[in-house]
Parts: structure tokens; C-alpha cells; sequence
């Protein structure tokens, strides 16, 4: 049987989802390499293909016009697309200015209108292409990645987990971080994690995005009353993440 | 002899982020030659505007996904400066060791997944395998063991979430810190002594060129400056001079090219370096001993001009931070880890920051609210610092390679090898502003 062909592509992002990758050790990275060929990886790799593929692995926002192409020509050759890591499974952290409209004199001052500093709202991968799976995260579980590519491999559909954060606390036994007087995002954050963050005693800031359906109101109630922050910090709290997801989005 | 050339580089591979290497050589004359950095810019020094001191290390460690725990760092303690936040002696070593571990990582990462492949003619770590398959699997085990060193202090490597400002969000135990400390000696030690050994063989692959130039870098007198320290800069002739981290913007300058959607620095000299080789030229006395027997061995002492060695400055730096850590987790232990609990704010205000990244030193600075919610903040990141003298390496490089070399790939791939020779990180580069602090 011949390898699945691979190949991994980055657009707007900080290219650490990859990274993740590079961090699974000789016996994962060497069996995946048994069953996969990586025809593609800029930063691993000197080749480039226009090939078919069978699995696109896409990180990064999709942040420019000017990149439309490049996505629609991937996804024309992949018969798999991958979203991994939250900039391209929902726009991550770069959404984060959405809401902003001086971002660019702001940061580029009077160069702001060279044409080559362009950056629209940000949308993940998904505003310009059909996205087949997303692994969430900022960074990705390594681990989830591989269970995902493994499942394609063997021809299952991957379970991408939507309960709240909160479950998984529950279930190893984490003190919550209402109780501590603090507040946190798991009520209505992705799981999938394992939840470290609350058990490390840092609020989950919903790296992974909202689940389907978030109840917003309810979270802005919960921050402000039970969480006690100040009005407008619980309304814009979830925006590091979820920009793209918000009901102002 | 070279007399007519047309390079066109886009999107430079086994690099971090986008790059362009553009040159034009007709009838024996450079018409052309530039680097040029098309990467999409992100606007983090806006995004932080109107959040809690608590959250900022969180958005500004998202500049870059190598260079994570060095952002953090920076943030903390750029937001620490700003609120008047002493952090404690442990808190200081442990700091040091998540460091020490983002530098390792990032080395291997470097040196081994994205250099090597150059030295034994081969265009990816993959297509290794089959002809150094050992070497490749120890550098997969050294970086999966760096990424849980740091993972042990900083929660993750990729986006550390313990590292808050004030102190740990959470500890390590002395049991896992004495863990760790063995798996050094029973793991990592033989698999460094190994790829030292390879590295050391491929070294003389590593093309010789020379330009002097400034190189700059933190430096302490209590460590070699990665964590913490003021800004040196040794010159050509083995002057230094120091600058306070707050008056960062006296020594990087940056300015505006019309080729790169990052901004360009400069201080002294038309450009400068940083990196492994701009530490390694500016705090060589301060390198572990058996960093420096690394250095002999790799043919290194200061100053070193050729950029292309800046892959080996960070080889010798990986032995450097492995023994460092031994020494500092001896030191932990010796103490005890006491649950401490992070620091609380004390004033608020302006604050300034550094450390030193893989790929060299990092700049932040802050403005906080009386509620400590950020107003504005600036970033220079080390790879803008780069470029200006990458550009420079450049225009003496094209022209000696025109007489070197007879084929235009091979200029080329000299070319490639010297902008990855600086580890660039692209992506965190394209984050600049003038910075307008309100008084």
C-alpha cells in the first residue's frame, strides 16, 4: 500500500502548533513517518509539491485577501483539510484585534497605509475554504493531532470533543476556580485539553473556542457576579480566543 | 566566476516565517540584492490594549511559538517593572531554568532539524533518516526532553501558562526537580555527547565567511545574559558598551524598509547582530566550562566574525544551558522549593523588559492604568534586529560568491544557508510601532 501523501502549510500564526509536532519523540514521529509521506513543510523541508495530497494540514489565520488563492489552490489538490491550532480552526488569537479600528496607525504609525501591511478581520481558515476537521488549541495537543491523523489512517471519523471545560475539571478532581475566588472561561470553553490550566490555578482563557452553542449571556453573568470583574472586563474577556465566535463577532 | 544570475527565493524554506532572497547579476554587475520579509503582520501591541495585567504574558507569548517562554519572560517582567513587583531568589532560579530550557530546545530544533540537512546534502531531517537515522532519533529524544524540562516550570514550551507576573502560578517539586536532574545525567547527557561529536565532524561543512559588525546582547554579572541583564554591545576592535533596558530605543533604532513588512534596526554601525554568536562574542568568559571545551572543539574563540558560525554558537550554548540547570537545580534543591505565592502589584505605571531569545535579544515595554489594565506597549523582537545585517551580509557576500562559485544554485544555496544561519523567526518579527506612550 503506498503512504498517505501529507503536507503542512502556515498562514497567519506563530508556527508553534507546528512546533508541537516536532515534539513527539522518535517512536510516534518515526511510526507516523512509516505510514505517511511528507511531500510538503516549508519549515522542515526544501521540497514543494503541486501534487495531489491526500491530507492538508493548514495552520495559521486566514488574514489577507491576497490569500484566498493560495487556500483555494490547496484546497483544490487535498482531498482532506485539516484546520489545526486555533488561528485556523477559529481565528485564534489574531481575531483579537476584530473589534479595533486604529490597530494599524496604531502599530505602523505613518506607514500604516503601505500596501503590503494589509490585514483584514481575521477569519479562520474556514472564511475562505471548506475545512474538513479542526484540531483546536493554542498550542494544539500534540497528542490529538496524532490520534486524528491516525484515525483518517484507518479510515474512522475522529471524535472532536464538544462539552465544556468544566467536565473535564469535574473529572480530575480540580478545584474550581470560582471557588477560589478567581474566574475562568470552562463554562463555556472547548474541552479536550484535559483542563491543566485551572489545575495549574490559571483561568481557562477557551483556547480551543466556544462550544457549539455557548450560552454568552449566562457567561457574562457568571464573570461579572460570580467572578466579580468589573462590567466591561466580563464582556470583553472571551475575545482572546473567541473573536470570531462572539455574538459581536 | 559568475557573470549573469537570477535568484528568486520565495518563501525560504526550513526557516521560521516568511522570507524572500532576491538577486540579480547581469554582465558581472549585482543589480540586485535583497532580503525581503513579506510576512503578514498581526498587531499585537494593539491587541493588548484594555486588558488585565494578568492576560497580557498570554496574547504577547502568541508573537512566537519558538520563542514562547522567552516572550513570556519578557512580558512578566516588563509588567512586573511597570507595577512594582519584586520577584523572589527562587523564583529568579526557576526563571533561569525555563530560560535554559526554551534555549536548548530551540537550538536542537535549529541546528539539527533545519541546519544539518545542509551539511550532509540532504533537503529535509526526513531524508535523513534512511543515511543518519541515530542522529536524527537523538535530536527527536533531546527535543521532546527539552520540551519537558520546560514543561516541568512553565506548564507548556509552546505558550508556558505557569509563568505568570509575580512568580508560578505553580511549583515543581523537589521530588520532579530531582527527576528531571536525573534523566539529565541518564538521558540527555549521551545523546548531547553524540550529536556534539557529529556537529563537531560537520563543522568544517560550514562555509568560511567574514564581516565585522557590532553584536548585541543582555549581559549580567550573575549569569551568561539570557534571563536577565542590561544591553552590551562589543564592537569589531572588542569595545563594549552598556545601556539600561529602559533606554532600549537609544541602541536598536528601527526604521522602515520599503521591502519587508518588518521594521529594521541599527545602532553604532550601519547594523548589527543578535544571537547565540552576539552572546557568545559579548559573554564568552561567562560560559560553563564545558561549553567552552565545546567552543575549542568547534575551532571558536571571541570574536567570532562569520555569521555562519551563529549555528555553532548555538550548539556550544546548548551545553552551556544543560550544565547550567544541573547546577541551578542543585542550587533549588539545596534550598527546598517554598510555596510561594506570586506577588502582588505595588504602583502602576510604565515598565521595560528583557531577555534573550534563541535567536537574540528581546524588548518590551508596557503602559498599565491605576486598575493595571494595559494602555499600549511596544515589542522589538531580535529578528527585526537581524535584518539589517543580513542585508548587509548580503551585499559582501554576492559579490565573493560571484567569484567563489560557477553555478547559480550554488550561490543560492549559500545565500539560503545564511539567512537560516541566523535562526530568523519571521513570524514574530512583523510587530513594530512608534511608540506614542500616554503621559
Amino acid at each position: 500500500m503506498s503512504k498517505a501523501k501529507v503536507a503542512f502549510f502556515d498562514f497567519t500564526c506563530c508556527e508553534g502548533c507546528q512546533i508541537e509536532v516536532t515534539n513527539v519523540g522518535p517512536e510516534v514521529m518515526l511510526g507516523l513517518l512509516d505510514q505517511v509521506e511528507i511531500v510538503e513543510f516549508r519549515e522542515a523541508a526544501t521540497e514543494k509539491t503541486t501534487e495531489p495530497i491526500d491530507i492538508a494540514l493548514i495552520e495559521g489565520s486566514f488574514s489577507r485577501e491576497s490569500d484566498r488563492a493560495k487556500l483555494e489552490a490547496i484546497r483544490k489538490r487535498a482531498n482532506v483539510v485539516i484546520a489545526y491550532g486555533a488561528c485556523a480552526a477559529t481565528g485564534g488569537v489574531n481575531a483579537l484585534k476584530n473589534h479595533q479600528s486604529d490597530y494599524k496607525n496604531y502599530v505602523y504609525g505613518k506607514d500604516a497605509e503601505l500596501p503590503h501591511l494589509d490585514s483584514q478581520k481575521i477569519q479562520p481558515i474556514s472564511g475562505a475554504i471548506k475545512v474538513d476537521y479542526a484540531v483546536h488549541g493554542c498550542p494544539i495537543d500534540k497528542n490529538e493531532l496524532v490520534y486524528i491523523l491516525s484515525s483518517l489512517l484507518h479510515g474512522k471519523d475522529p471524535v472532536i470533543p464538544n462539552h465544556p471545560v468544566c467536565v473535564e475539571c469535574k473529572m480530575r478532581e480540580t478545584v474550581c476556580q470560582y471557588e477560589l475566588g478567581g474566574h475562568c472561561l470552562g463554562l463555556v470553553a472547548r474541552a479536550g485539553c484535559g483542563a491543566p490550566c485551572p489545575a495549574d490555578g490559571i483561568p481557562c482563557e477557551a483556547c480551543r473556542g466556544f462550544v457549539d452553542e455557548p450560552n454568552q449571556k449566562a457567561m457574562v453573568q457568571v464573570l461579572a457576579e460570580q467572578g466579580k470583574l468589573p462590567k466591561e472586563r466580563a464582556e470583553t474577556l472571551s475575545r482572546m480566543f473567541t473573536a470570531t465566535q462572539r455574538e459581536d463577532a | 566566476m559568475i557573470q549573469n544570475a537570477d535568484i528568486q527565493v520565495n518563501h525560504l524554506t526550513r526557516v521560521e516565517g516568511h522570507g524572500n532572497i532576491v538577486v540579480n547579476i547581469g554582465n558581472g554587475k549585482v543589480e540586485k540584492c535583497e532580503w525581503q520579509v513579506p510576512e503578514a503582520p498581526r498587531f499585537f501591541e494593539a491587541m493588548i490594549r484594555g486588558r488585565h495585567y494578568s492576560e497580557v504574558a498570554r496574547i504577547t507569548s502568541r508573537i512566537c511559538g519558538i520563542c514562547a517562554i522567552g516572550h513570556t519572560l519578557a512580558s512578566v517582567k516588563t509588567t512586573e517593572n511597570a507595577l512594582g513587583m519584586e520577584i523572589s531568589e527562587q523564583t529568579f532560579k526557576l526563571r533561569q531554568v525555563l530560560k535554559h530550557a526554551e534555549n536548548f530546545d530551540s537550538h536542537v530544533l535549529h541546528a539539527l532539524f533545519l541546519v544539518s540537512p545542509d551539511l550532509v546534502d540532504a533537503t529535509s531531517v526526513f531524508k535523513m533518516i534512511p543515511t543518519h537515522g541515530e542522529v536524527v532519533k537523538a535530536a527527536l529524544r533531546l527535543k521532546r526532553f527539552s520540551h519537558e524540562w520546560g514543561s516541568l516550570i512553565g506548564g507548556r514550551t509552546t505558550h508556558p501558562t505557569k509563568a505568570i507576573p509575580g512568580g508560578f502560578a505553580s511549583l515543581p517539586t523537589n521530588q520532579e526537580l530531582k527527576t528531571l536532574r536525573d534523566r539529565f545525567v541518564k538521558e540527555a547527557l549521551p545523546d548531547l555527547d553524540a550529536i556534539l561529536g557529529v556537529f563537531v565532524s560537520l563543522a568544517p561543512k560550514i562555509p568560511a565567511f567574514t564581516r565585522e559588525t557590532e553584536y548585541m546582547g543582555l549581559h549580567s554579572d550573575v549569569e551568561y545574559g539570557l534571563y536577565d541583564g542590561c544591553v552590551q554591545t562589543v564592537m569589531p576592535d572588542g569595545t563594549k558598551e552598556q545601556w539600561k533596558v529602559e533606554d532600549y530605543l537609544k541602541c536598536t533604532n528601527e526604521y522602515v524598509v520599503p521591502q519587508s513588512t518588518a521594521k529594521y534596526a541599527k545602532n553604532k554601525l550601519s547594523s548589527y547582530m543578535a544571537g547565540a554568536l552576539a552572546r557568545f562574542n559579548n559573554n564568552f568568559d561567562q560560559l560553563r566550562p564545558e561549553a567552552k571545551l565545546a567552543a575549542k572543539a568547534l575551532g571558536m574563540e571571541p570574536l567570532v566574525f562569520n555569521p555562519y558560525l551563529n549555528t555553532a554558537a548555538q550548539v556550544v550554548e546548548v551545553v552551556h544551558s544543560t550544565h547550567a540547570t544541573i547546577a541551578l537545580i542543585d542550587e533549588l534543591l539545596d534550598a527546598g522549593i517554598k510555596d510561594e505565592e506570586p506577588v502582588k502589584p505595588t504602583k502602576y505605571g510604565q515598565g521595560f523588559g528583557s531577555t534573550e531569545v534563541p535567536r537574540g535579544i528581546l524588548f518590551h515595554s508596557y503602559e498599565y492604568d491605576k486598575n493595571y489594565m494595559c494602555v499600549g506597549g511596544n515589542c522589538i523582537i531580535p529578528t527585526n534586529q537581524n535584518h539589517g545585517n543580513i542585508q548587509d551580509d548580503f551585499e559582501k557576500l554576492v559579490p565573493e560568491l560571484m567569484q567563489q562559485k560557477s553555478k547559480e544554485k550554488e550561490m543560492e544555496l549559500a545565500l539560503e544557508m545564511l539567512v537560516r544561519a541566523y535562526d530568523p523567526c519571521i513570524s514574530c518579527s512583523t510587530h513594530y510601532l512608534d511608540v506614542k506612550f500616554v503621559k
